[in-house]
């Protein structure tokens, strides 16, 4: 019998899903059912449309060939209720889907502000390719947008709306840019180049109300009760799992739906991955959320597996992410940083909770007027490393960490002071090269 | 510009047309599609980042587009094995 398998969310952990369900299983019939009517895009790509580095067409990595090939049922609807008992699921039109096996990648929402003012049309948040729409719109007729929050969507926001409007003001609630993640040093080079990029970046400063005038947005209002005319505000601060769906099935939730390292949920039959997903650890005996998009993809692909058949476990690669803040590519790699983020409420998008799980670690340093590289030095292994402007050391570094290298002969050099970093990184990595070319 | 200088710029060009192509690191690509966008004979640099295979196909230039414009570091030259065991033979 052709086994009946859906996927509820259109994002690349539910690509990734259908993909590896296909692969184990010719003859699946795969529903993929989401409620965004743009279907399945680079989320990340959305930055670089509202910059306008890229047209909107360019963010659908599949052509209607790979869709055929993959052989989906492709569904635009809102499900509204989930049956476990009867492996069902209902959409909001009443009708309702049946499945073998079930994926919840759902995915996460951008939290909102909840000061007055709040629910106006101009108030906007970044979620999707519809808001992205939304928010080009306005900004070609704004003339000055407010952006609050932090985390890499934050900037995302501020250098978006920048090529727009004549002016952006980046409100901080601290003096800090993401201070969970970045030092103090690297905070103050991005806010630097925000502010020389012509950013009116305005720390200590949190929005108390929102001001309309005939209904739309017409400023905000600070706590310390500055007024900063504006036409747009966009807010960044942290994402929601979306669990409402798992939670009303009863299905165990705490900050994401609970699944073990197999991607199963506690009822029969039901997965989840991606950005909705807490999933178990058996390395540290935790259950993390991450909002990165490759271990959303990765997560997809094992549930799939595993959907077919599989009894995969889901080993978490080592987190990283590749940004722009302010101008400068930054990598983050590893565990770097620690606490909480007074301008994100829970965890931001593209981030991840194993960058603040810091250990025992020593801090190493390397920086020039625009390059940084901050390594977390372990005992015997780095542990995670903040590469900002020159990104020669970040490739080695992603090997080096992720594989756990021993790094004892060169450990107490990086910990030197005024160690070249980078170039001891460099050598050490070809060596390494060398060794492994040679066995 | 000399004429020498035009010519070592050609050679070192075929040189990387024979000796490298480009390939995508894991874990960093998000299809975000500025890669295949600037590619000047329109290969899906994309999918092949998506499949973690390097861009084998023969029209490629070696241009370099795709390597600089991509925001996340996922690509970069490297030489295929083949002419690199060769050169070490030589």
């Amino acid at each position: 019998m052709t086994a009946r398998y859906l996927i509820i969310g259109s994002g690349v952990a539910g690509l990734a899903a259908a993909e590896a369900i296909r692969q184990a299983d010719r003859s699946a019939a795969i529903t993929l059912v989401s409620d965004d009517p743009h279907g399945y895009y680079s989320r990340p790509g959305l930055a670089y449309l509202l910059t306008g580095e890229i047209p909107q067409a360019q963010l659908f990595p599949l052509r209607e060939t790979d869709w055929r090939a993959l052989g989906l049922q492709r569904v635009t609807a809102q499900v509204t209720r989930l049956e476990p008992a009867a492996h069902r699921a209902v959409l909001a039109d009443g009708r309702a889907l049946s499945y073998d096996r079930l994926l919840l990648a759902t995915g996460s929402t951008a939290a909102r502000l909840t000061v007055p003012g709040s629910d106006l049309p101009q108030v906007v948040t970044l979620d999707s390719l519809t808001d992205a729409q939304r928010i080009l719109d306005l900004a070609r007729r704004a003339r000055a947008a407010v952006v609050v929050g932090g985390g890499i969507t934050a900037l995302e926001l501020v250098e978006g709306l920048r090529v727009h409007c004549r002016r952006v003001h980046y409100l901080l609630r601290g003096d800090r840019y993401w201070s969970n993640v970045l030092d103090a040093a690297e905070s103050r080079l991005v806010l630097e180049r925000l502010a020389a990029e012509g950013v009116q970046v305005h720390p200590r400063s949190e929005i108390a109300e929102i001001t309309a005038h005939r209904g739309r947005v017409a400023g905000v209002t600070t706590t310390a009760g500055e007024h900063i005319p504006c036409d747009l505000v966009a807010v960044a601060i942290g994402v929601q799992p979306r669990v409402g769906l798992a939670r009303a099935a009863g299905l165990q939730v705490e900050r994401g739906i609970l699944v073990d390292e197999t991607l199963r949920t506690g009822a029969a039959d039901i997965y989840a991955a991606g950005d909705a997903a807490q999933v178990y650890d058996p390395r540290t005996g935790k259950a993390t959320l991450d909002t990165l998009w490759n271990i959303a993809r990765g997560q997809g692909a094992v549930a799939g597996r595993n959907m077919a058949g599989a009894n995969e476990r889901y080993i978490k690669p080592l987190p990283l992410n590749v940004t722009r803040l302010a101008g400068i590519t930054t990598t983050i790699i590893g565990r770097v940083g620690h606490g909480l983020d007074a301008d994100v409420v829970g965890i931001a998008r593209g981030d991840s909770e194993t960058w603040r799980q810091l250990g025992e670690a020593l801090v190493a340093e390397d920086a020039s007027e625009v390059n940084r590289l901050r390594l977390l030095v372990g005992p015997r292994t780095l542990i995670g490393a903040i590469v900002m402007g020159d990104q020669r050391p970040s490739r080695p570094l992603q090997r080096l960490i992720g594989e756990e290298t021993d790094i004892t002969p060169i450990r107490e050099r990086l910990l030197a002071p005024h160690a070249p970093l980078a170039a001891l990184l460099a050598e050490f990595a070809e060596s390494l090269n060398r060794q492994n070319a040679l066995s | 510009m000399a004429l020498k200088d035009l010519f070592s710029r050609d050679r070192a060009r075929r040189q990387a047309l024979v000796m490298g192509h480009v390939v995508p690191a894991e874990g960093r690509c998000v299809q975000c599609g500025i890669c295949s966008f600037y590619c000047p004979i329109a290969i899906d640099v994309r999918r092949h980042a998506w499949l973690g295979e390097p861009i084998a196909d023969s029209h490629c230039l070696t241009c370099g587009e795709c390597v600089a414009r991509c925001p996340r570091g996922v690509l970069r030259f490297e030489r295929t094995s083949i002419f690199a065991e060769l050169s070490e033979a030589a």
